[in-house]
């Protein structure tokens, strides 16, 4: 009990000394049960109140910033969907610039964070994001993937799953939701060759806020992708925000892994991993699916562990383990 | 309600107060709401880690065991039930709102 609370960029050990300081205010008009704000609450804490957080459209800046009204208590600047990369890169020159001719102090830290939402990432914002990547800026980019456009009423994006019922991927006799596979973004940023990449996700805090400092250390473009469960949008209760998120990471769907400097490692490893129906049945949006879609569903996310497992060099995701009925 | 008018707005609408939201009341989002019962709490702090709006309050208390307390923000709680559902040794109650 002896462990104290650290201070802004400091690894942790375990969630008591996360810090208590809270750098965004209650108040806002998220649902009940928003996956964002308990990944935006540590991972400010963990960058520290000399950030600047730029953030594209999307649900986050949405519920925060109802003119004239703001929840950030860090300085705050809205871009539009396509270019939350560039204003992060012209934040980050810009600092860069005023530290050289002597106007701010030259030994200051100030990180630059972008908070960005999957349609503001994986579609409309992917070239800005790839600039970003290519100019080596010093900026942490933040992927809240809810998998859909949940703000403008639950739109199919790049990143929404198999199978997922969305507004624009409805059910009827002929469409039985989406039937695309999503981007691996993850795969994407590490084509860039950043120096460091994870995948977050809220259910596993102390993970999440260790990869957080990682990548404000890292000393080129971070990315962080995050798993972000949205009550509205896939038809769960709100309590159930973390446990969706939990199980997850447990059937194997999201895998927590990071890429720090050329050496893959997986942070969280699942010997033994649960079938894909434990997730799917907990969600409204997948309600639809039949023996067939849930099957073709497990066989991407076996693609995946197996592309992942291959990545780390062991196996280090197990294979499917159905529970004993009693 | 009169609105100001664009003179009286701040150049590029900036907000000059950080984290204003707080003066709005979210609490009357509730149907039901956590009572946090003290004797069971065990000071595992992981309903401050998972409460997404931040309103599982830490409260220093010397009188309490391990030397803290938490205290539900009734103000800005939407009650989602995320506190309730992981709270691992039941010492959050989930009671009906009555207004």
């Amino acid at each position: 009990m002896a462990l104290k609370e650290v201070g802004p960029m400091e690894p942790i050990r375990t969630h008591m000394q996360i810090p208590r300081e809270e750098l965004i205010a209650p108040g806002h008009s998220a649902c009940q049960g928003c996956g964002h704000f308990i990944i935006v609450r540590h991972l400010l804490k963990a960058a520290g109140p000399n950030t600047i957080v730029v953030n594209p459209t999307g649900c986050l800046e949405v519920v925060t910033t109802v003119f004239p009204y703001s929840s950030w208590k860090v300085p705050w600047i809205h871009v539009a969907f396509e270019n939350g990369g560039s204003v992060a890169s012209g934040v980050e020159a810009a600092i860069k610039s005023l530290q050289k001719k002597g106007i701010l102090p030259k030994d200051e830290r100030i990180n630059v964070v972008v908070f960005a939402g999957d349609g503001g990432t994986v579609d409309i914002g992917f070239q800005s994001l790839s600039g970003m990547f290519e100019r080596r800026h010093k900026v942490v980019y933040v992927l809240l993937d809810n998998e859909a456009y949940m703000n403008t009423g639950i739109q199919r994006s790049g990143s929404t799953p198999y199978g997922a019922w969305t507004t624009t991927t409805p059910v009827g006799k002929r469409w039985k939701g989406e039937w695309r596979v999503r981007k691996d973004m993850m795969q994407i940023a590490v084509a860039h060759h950043v120096p460091y990449a994870a995948t977050i996700n809220p259910a596993y805090p102390v993970d999440m806020y260790n990869k957080m400092v990682k990548a404000l250390k890292a000393e080129g473009p971070a990315f962080l992708h995050a798993y972000s469960p949205c009550p509205t949008g896939w038809r769960f209760d709100p309590s159930l925000t973390v446990e969706v998120a939990r199980m997850a990471v447990l059937t194997g769907y999201w895998v927590l892994y990071e890429y720090d400097h050329g050496n893959y490692k997986v942070t969280v490893p699942v010997l033994k991993r649960k079938p894909v129906r434990e997730f799917v049945k907990m969600q409204g949006r997948f309600r639809h699916m039949t023996e067939e879609q849930i099957k073709k569903l497990q066989e991407i996310i076996d693609e995946q562990v197996e592309h992942i497992n291959k990545l780390v060099g062991k196996t280090v995701i197990g294979p499917v383990v159905e529970e004993q009925k009693k | 309600m009169t609105l100001p008018g664009w003179k009286e707005l701040p150049e590029g609408a900036v907000v000059r107060e950080p984290g204003n939201t707080v003066t709005i009341s979210t609490g009357e989002w509730r149907v039901f709401k956590p009572v946090i019962i003290d004797e069971k709490c065990t000071r595992c702090r992981l309903c401050w880690i998972y409460c997404p709006d931040g309103t599982i309050i830490e409260v220093d208390d010397p009188n309490a065991p391990l030397g803290k307390r938490y205290e539900v923000d009734y103000e800005h709680c939407k009650g989602c039930g995320i506190c309730w559902k992981e709270c691992p040794v039941n010492a959050i109650e989930w009671v009906p709102e009555e207004r």
